[in-house]
């Protein structure tokens, strides 16, 4: 009983300190809000409006068809019609457009003798990720014009050919904001708590009030409990908003089981909540600490699968991101979002999450007391 | 003594406690040699968006030498690593616990669908969940279709050639590697941290241990504050920056076009952005804590997703594109990735230069104002 009552003074004590002060209460709920949103915009793979010229040497109906195709799509955005092929370089060398549409003079001789008619397609590479997606537009747009072509006889044809036909399960679309923001909750939340949490002791080891505390009679369980609750209650508070914010302003569909979800983000933030003690009884100041969580947050942002595919990374690597608590929220927020999962689905991610708190919150305790100046 | 005699002795007495400051709390130090090294290693291993070994499933109904050929196009392309399945729905079994990422079904009418008047269907399922990597095995697919339907018309086997083929050439980066732009756009992001997280602790700490009222009392002027607390910070994050671009070239093997002294020009310029940024924010807000919350969520954080460094930024909404043009990290990331890749395009680098230069003098002068009110206030 006793226990539970100090437990409570050191918890009220907590939320004073952090909801007191308004820049920091602003802070816990303004900011994270306003990521979210713009991120939520920002943070897409599909391309709009990519900027093209074209060069057309052929100036035919058939050239005209072909390129009306590409003006009428929203991905692309046309610049400028070039006269000259000197202007092609100009264009992509100072990043007036990003590719250039090159028709020769034989392109509708070609297509009409039979031979194959070539449109050449010039990219600026240096954001190589756009350039292939733009050449898969394109590809696309060629490939239906090709159909229409045959189906209407304009080219004769010596035999039918192969077409690909593709679908894409569980994001017919391939929306890449569905895959994005699904897991930008868990990511943001991450970042509150991971910056909550790690201050929390170091700051008081700062100001030195932290001794105050040890020498009160709470034992370092008591203290434990009592630094984690905040974190908890507000990153899983911000993580649930983010959620249904995925859902109800960015349209993303949630197929799987609200039990899920709040069970996987409870897991993932004591799994964070744990991460963060431990780093801050480990620091002497806030700077130390405030570093610490960087060295952390880093580089389990960029090994967990957010922006870019586990599967792309060298084997060695892919293995080392299983000790990375945000690769297994974000497959399971993934997996519950997109692909309908339960509980009983997601257990496989839950359990690495589990045990990683078991290490990360009991040596954190241990370190309170083992650690002092 | 003449008053510049004055002014570098004052500013060699802040400096001189500044360098020991950073001496001595080893985590500075980590900051800007150790925590470089260590980013670009991971991240230069661990972000790519090129798949290579993609898993899939290979579903083949038809036994036809024809459909074995192009089957064997899958097994050979360096892009896939493929399971011959028996069934489709054991591959979509597989597919559902992402063993595979995609299937290619051939069906068993393929073969006699090349000599009839319909098109032989090629069926292609991805797992869309990531819809990029998604997109690109599609793209691969495709391009493993093109190249058997052209080699099978240079053996003279009866095939229809597309009407309209695309012939394609990306500059700058042939072989399309994403590390290539990644890689330029991180040095962007560990300059960031530098500047932004390292400096706007530093004058919110002071405040905060009461140490700002110890120098308010010696004759220190705002102005050999300022230089005191940015020309350390300045020489650490250009220190940074050229062992990132070392390691970038000779590691990763990341081209570099552009000249040294373009980069060392354009990169000053982004770090005192930056360090203005920081210091702005720390003169601002007196303490460490919001004062690190601030500089994650305005300052690190935009340096990643508003910059242009992974995502594409002329894809997203024009609300985000105005609201990328207050983040200095967008013009580094431009410049970086032009220097790196094409080499020193003035007409593309200028407006970007301009962009930092405007950022730089801006922030410094508010975070100097900010200075002011607080001592005489």
């Amino acid at each position: 009983m006793d226990t539970v009552r100090r437990i409570i003074a050191l918890m009220f004590k907590e939320f004073v300190m952090i909801l007191k002060d308004p820049k920091s209460r602003f802070v816990i709920i303004g900011p994270p809000l306003i990521q979210f949103f713009v991120f939520g915009y920002a943070a897409t793979y599909d391309l709009k409006n990519v900027r093209y010229a074209i060069f057309d040497e052929s100036r035919t109906s058939e050239s005209r068809q072909l390129l009306s195709r590409l003006a009428g799509s929203d991905n692309f955005e046309l610049t400028k019609t070039l006269l000259t092929e000197e202007d092609i370089a100009f264009m992509i060398d100072h990043e007036k457009a990003r590719l250039v549409i090159h028709i020769g003079s034989d392109f509708s001789r070609n297509l009409h003798t039979g031979r194959p008619a070539t449109l050449q397609v010039i990219v600026d590479g240096r954001n190589s990720n756009v350039a292939l997606i733009a050449l898969g537009y394109i590809g696309n747009i060629v490939e239906q014009y090709n159909r229409e072509l045959a189906e209407k006889g304009v080219v004769s044809m010596s035999g039918p050919g192969v077409v690909l036909v593709d679908r894409a399960w569980f994001n017919a679309n391939l929306q890449s904001r569905w895959f994005i923001v699904s897991a930008l909750g868990g990511l943001i939340s991450m970042v509150v708590v991971m910056i909550l949490t790690s201050l929390s002791v170091a700051r008081e080891r700062e100001f030195g009030t932290f001794d105050q505390l040890l020498v009160a009679p709470f034992n370092p369980t008591e203290i434990l409990i009592g630094k984690s609750l905040p974190g908890m209650v507000f990153g899983l508070m911000d993580a649930l908003l983010f959620a249904a914010g995925a859902v109800y302003w960015f349209g993303v569909p949630f197929r799987g089981t609200i039990g899920a979800l709040i069970l996987a983000l409870g897991c993932f933030i004591l799994t964070i909540v744990g991460v963060g003690l431990l780093v801050s009884s480990l620091s002497m100041t806030m700077q130390q600490a405030l570093l610490g969580s960087f060295v952390f947050m880093m580089p389990s942002v960029i090994l967990s699968g957010f922006a870019t595919p586990i599967e792309n990374m060298p084997h060695w690597l892919q293995i080392g991101t299983l000790l990375n608590p945000l690769r297994h929220i974000i497959a399971a927020l993934r997996d519950i979002f997109l692909k309908g999962a339960d509980v009983s689905m997601i257990i496989h991610q839950l359990w690495p999450l589990v045990l990683m708190a078991c290490f990360t919150l009991p040596l954190a305790g241990w370190m309170f007391r083992h650690r002092s100046q | 003594m003449t008053p510049r005699d004055l002014f570098f002795m004052r500013l060699r007495g802040i400096l001189r406690k500044e360098v020991l400051q950073i001496l001595r709390d080893p985590s500075s130090i980590a900051l800007a040699i150790v925590l470089p090294l260590v980013l670009l290693f991971i991240f230069g291993y661990g972000l790519s968006l090129d798949a290579e070994n993609v898993p899939i499933g290979i579903v083949l109904k038809d036994n036809s030498s024809a459909a074995r050929d192009l089957a064997a196009r899958f097994d050979l392309s360096p892009y896939f690593k493929t399971i011959h399945l028996k069934s489709m729905a054991r591959a979509m079994d597989l597919l559902d616990q992402r063993r595979v990422d995609g299937i290619v079904h051939l069906q068993s009418d393929f073969s006699s669908g090349l000599f009839s008047r319909n098109p032989s269907p090629v069926q292609v399922i991805v797992n869309g969940i990531d819809a990029n990597r998604a997109r690109l095995i599609q793209g691969y697919a495709r391009g493993i279709l093109q190249k058997w339907t052209a080699l099978r018309q240079a053996r003279g086997e009866q095939v229809a050639a597309p009407a309209v083929k695309v012939s394609q050439r990306i500059w700058f980066n042939e072989a399309a590697v994403s590390r290539n732009f990644l890689v330029p756009g991180l040095i962007t992001l560990i300059m960031t941290l530098i500047g932004i997280l390292l400096t706007a602790l530093v004058v919110a700490r002071e405040w905060e241990r009461g140490t700002m009222e110890a120098i308010l009392v010696t004759p220190i002027r705002r102005i050999d504050l300022l230089l005191g607390k940015v020309l350390p910070y300045f020489i650490l994050g250009m220190l940074g920056m050229s062992l990132s671009v070392v390691v970038g070239t000779t590691l990763f093997h990341v081209p570099f076009r552009g000249s040294i002294a373009a980069l060392v020009f354009l990169s000053s310029l982004f770090m005192l952005a930056s360090l203005g940024f920081g210091l702005l924010i720390s003169a601002a807000i007196r303490i460490q804590f919001v004062a690190a919350q601030i500089s994650i969520v305005a300052g690190f954080l935009p340096a990643f997703f508003l910059s242009g460094l992974v995502f594409d930024l002329e894809s997203t909404p024009r609300f985000i594109q105005i609201i990328s043009h207050v983040v200095p990290a967008r013009y580094f990331v431009s410049i970086s990735h032009t220097l790196f890749m094409a080499g020193d395009v003035w007409p593309v680098l200028l407006p970007n230069a301009l962009a930092l230069a405007v950022m730089a003098v801006l922030f410094t002068s508010l975070a100097f104002r900010k200075i002011t009110k607080r001592l005489e206030g």
